[in-house]
């Protein structure tokens, strides 16, 4: 080739027609990487950054540092969130399906990602999730029929009709309100933390984004103030492989980690296998004591697959192979925590499809429920009059006059 | 009392504030060890420690994320953004999170963060350090918008921005900080020391969000101004002997209407006067609003006087500069007879 500058232009290894191709994904085995105390310098977290933490092995048995040794009860609720999490989803896809809700998004695949993240931080822990960790809403307790109200913007919306479904929020719960822009949550949840050192708390903070917003300057910023002040925050990037149609690669992940972006702001990088549970946890649990500890942040990179197309307004098999997520080599994060608690002998195939029923038809329950407040085109309804509060504390006198004449074009008499 | 000019005013708030509310913290680039490029939070750092005067890495979106989260989690921010001209990196933080987290969240959450920033020209700060964005900010919905003309308008409106439950982009008109400006950058420069607002409570006082100020009772002629230009434009009318009547509009969002029309309906004519670009400036707004509810009253068109649809240019700051004489021939124009 002519020894000149070119324009290199990232390529997903499969479109549609093609043989899917994760050679690219690399890999370490289980219980291969060493684990440094979670007070360890930078450099002592090196191989973290571009090696792969995984427990779970392909025998499913749990090995390595890395093994967190959670107790298998804890475990089973660990299956059961993730279940829920994934039998809530396929529901909401269905009645989407039906024109009941406008829109959804699934997280089919990565309901590790969230569930084992937020089992492993302590309960006020305060969490900056992105649209995709609907499994943090079912593990801190909001209850399925307030995520299905929000769904409906019905009578019971905790959004009052003003925000696009899946945008949630749980303030008791601690759990920040999910915006629609993406990354913007990054540097929030920093300045978070930054305020939980400044007051003496050993609260932490969390937030997740997708690999495909790690290109947005939010990102960089919330690395640096984080790298700066240590603040005592874990920023997780769940790089899914595809956001919409744009492969990992145009995000930037053909040549290093995400992890790896770490370390250059004086942050730990650590590269986790996302479909682990195990894996997750102790990772995030590693990392929320080291943000305890006084030790500063920690990037996570959660290498996951996005089964499901970006939102139900999406069609993933006119940019990619259709046959992707059976080849993707991590496997699926459900199936693999159950066959590890049937090798431990504290699960089986009955129990599993027991628990399935039971978690149908809470899900059916849930729903029934959330219908009996309404939906967005069937009554009961919000009066639309709420969409004049919450502008300002208070109502500002422009808004007074404007509620006013909304009052008179919806009532001339 | 204390004679200040408004650098002095604006100290002495966030001093009063930090002094008062251990929540209150004050962040941005050069705030900290230096006191700021304007010396507005001079000796803050060395008073109340590194931990609630900031240094911030230069990036000011960052300075606007962190805030937002240090709200979220029940502390009271002032962040300075250096020149107002810097913002736009966080333009995307106040409009889609700042300014929206209270209505996106049904009022679960809130961020009642202050952002100062020096605004206008007049320095020979060319296009990147003389902006007036106001109207960028009075067009998003949930985040109020002050601009101060005076030291003690300064603190007492910065205080009542901090106690705010709402967050606040507080503009600085950086040409008035030492002294108010006439008009003519020949004249020497003057001071607030001699001033009568330039006298200011040494202890905690609110200047309320939301009223404008009328700083001057007139019969001939309402002018609606704000910030450097309440000066420039008092000076212009007294020296062509025009009785007008003078409105101090201070606070941009929310925008106290009522005084506005007011004084319209009682003079019968209206000049608007701002330093920001005219073309979709916030005059067009105040211009929209008086002919809704004053046109009945009105004995001649509306006039807008602003800077030229121009970048702000370093050499012809002058000539861009919306001084005595456009305002005088703007008043010349209204008060022809029909």
């Amino acid at each position: 080739m002519a020894n000149r500058s070119r324009l290199h232009v990232p390529h997903a290894p499969a479109r549609p027609g093609e043989t899917p191709d994760f050679s690219y994904v690399r890999l370490s085995a289980a219980g291969a990487l060493a684990k440094p105390d979670c007070t360890a310098s930078l450099d002592a977290c090196a191989e973290l950054s571009e090696g792969l933490i995984r427990v779970l092995g392909d025998d499913h048995h749990a090995v390595g540092a890395w093994n967190p040794s959670v107790e298998a009860h804890e475990l089973q609720v660990g299956l059961r969130t993730m279940l829920l999490t994934r039998l809530f989803d396929d529901r909401m896809v269905a009645v989407q399906r039906q024109g009941r809700i406008s829109f959804y998004v699934k997280s089919t695949g990565e309901e590790a990602v969230a569930v084992a993240a937020g089992m492993a931080l302590k309960n006020d822990d305060f969490l900056f999730p992105s649209y995709r960790q609907q499994g943090l809403q079912l593990v801190r307790g909001t209850k399925l029929v307030d995520l299905m109200c929000q769904l409906l913007s019905n009578t019971n919306d905790m959004c009052k009709g003003r925000q696009l479904p899946v945008l949630y929020h749980n303030a008791a719960a601690h759990l920040f309100s999910i915006s629609g822009n993406l990354a913007t949550q990054f540097p929030q949840a920093v300045g978070y933390a930054m305020a939980c050192a400044i007051k003496g708390e050993d609260r932490v903070a969390a937030s997740w984004i997708g690999e495909g917003s790690s290109a947005e300057a939010d990102f960089h910023q919330a690395l640096v103030f984080a790298g700066v002040y240590r603040a005592p925050v874990i920023l997780k990037v769940v790089n899914n492989q595809w956001a919409i149609s744009t492969f990992q690669g145009t995000a930037g992940g053909e040549q290093r980690s995400f992890a790896a972006r770490g370390p250059g702001f004086g942050i730990p990088g650590l590269r986790v296998d996302g479909n682990d549970f195990l894996a997750v946890y102790a990772a995030t649990q590693w990392a929320a004591e080291r943000a305890r500890r006084g030790h500063g942040a920690t990037l996570m990179e959660l290498v996951t697959y996005r089964v499901s197309g970006h939102s139900t307004s999406d069609d993933p098999s006119r940019y990619r192979s259709k046959d992707e997520p059976s080849a993707w080599p991590l496997g699926d994060p459900i199936e693999r925590l159950k066959q590890h608690l049937m090798t431990m002998g504290v699960w089986s195939e009955a129990q599993h499809q027991a628990l399935v029923a039971e978690l149908e038809a809470e899900v059916a329950a849930a729903w029934t429920e959330a219908l009996r407040y309404g939906a967005l085109n069937e009554g009961p309804q919000l009066n639309p009059e709420l969409m004049f509060e919450d502008v300002f504390h208070a109502l500002p006198p422009l808004l007074q006059e404007q509620r006013a004449q909304w009052q008179q074009e919806r009532d001339p008499s | 009392m204390s004679q200040m000019n408004m650098i002095q005013a604006l100290n002495s708030a966030m001093d009063v504030a930090l002094g008062s509310d251990p929540s209150v913290v004050v962040l941005g680039e050069d705030v900290g060890y230096f006191g700021g490029v304007f010396r507005v939070t001079d000796g803050l750092q060395r008073k109340y420690g590194e931990h609630r005067v900031l240094d911030t890495p230069i990036a000011e979106g960052g300075i606007i994320a962190v805030s937002i989260g240090m709200a979220v989690n029940g502390l009271k921010p002032v962040a300075e953004i250096q020149f107002v001209d810097y913002i736009y990196p966080g333009y995307d933080q106040i409009v889609s999170e700042l300014a929206r987290l209270r209505y996106r969240s049904a009022g679960a959450f809130s961020a009642p963060v202050v952002i100062r920033s020096p605004c206008g020209g007049g320095i020979r700060g060319g296009q990147t350090h003389s902006q007036s964005p106001e109207a960028l900010f009075a067009h998003v919905c949930g985040i109020q918008v002050v601009i101060p003309s005076n030291p003690y308008d300064a603190k007492g409106l910065l205080l009542a921005a901090i106690d705010s439950p709402d967050p606040v982009l507080f503009l600085e008109p950086k040409r008035i900080y030492n002294g108010p400006f006439y008009g003519d950058p020949t004249q020497s420069a003057q001071s607030w020391s001699r001033h009568p607002l330039g006298e200011v409570p040494d202890g905690h006082y609110h200047v309320p969000i939301g009223v404008a100020k009328r700083v001057r009772v007139g019969h001939e002629v309402s002018i609606i101004s704000y910030g450097t230009m309440v000066h420039v434009a008092q000076a212009a009318a007294e020296a062509m002997g025009v009785d007008a009547d003078i409105i101090d509009v201070r606070s941009i969002v929310p925008l106290d209407v009522a005084t506005i029309v007011d004084s319209v309906n009682r003079t019968g004519r209206c000049v608007i006067v701002h330093e920001a670009t005219r073309f979709a400036g916030f005059g067009a707004e105040i211009a929209a609003l008086v002919q809704e509810k004053c046109f009945w009253n009105l004995n001649a068109p509306i006039e807008r006087v602003g800077g030229f649809d121009t970048p702000y240019p370093h050499a012809f700051e002058w000539e861009y500069f919306p001084g005595p004489k456009r305002i005088q021939a703007a008043l010349t124009r209204v008060l022809e007879p029909k």
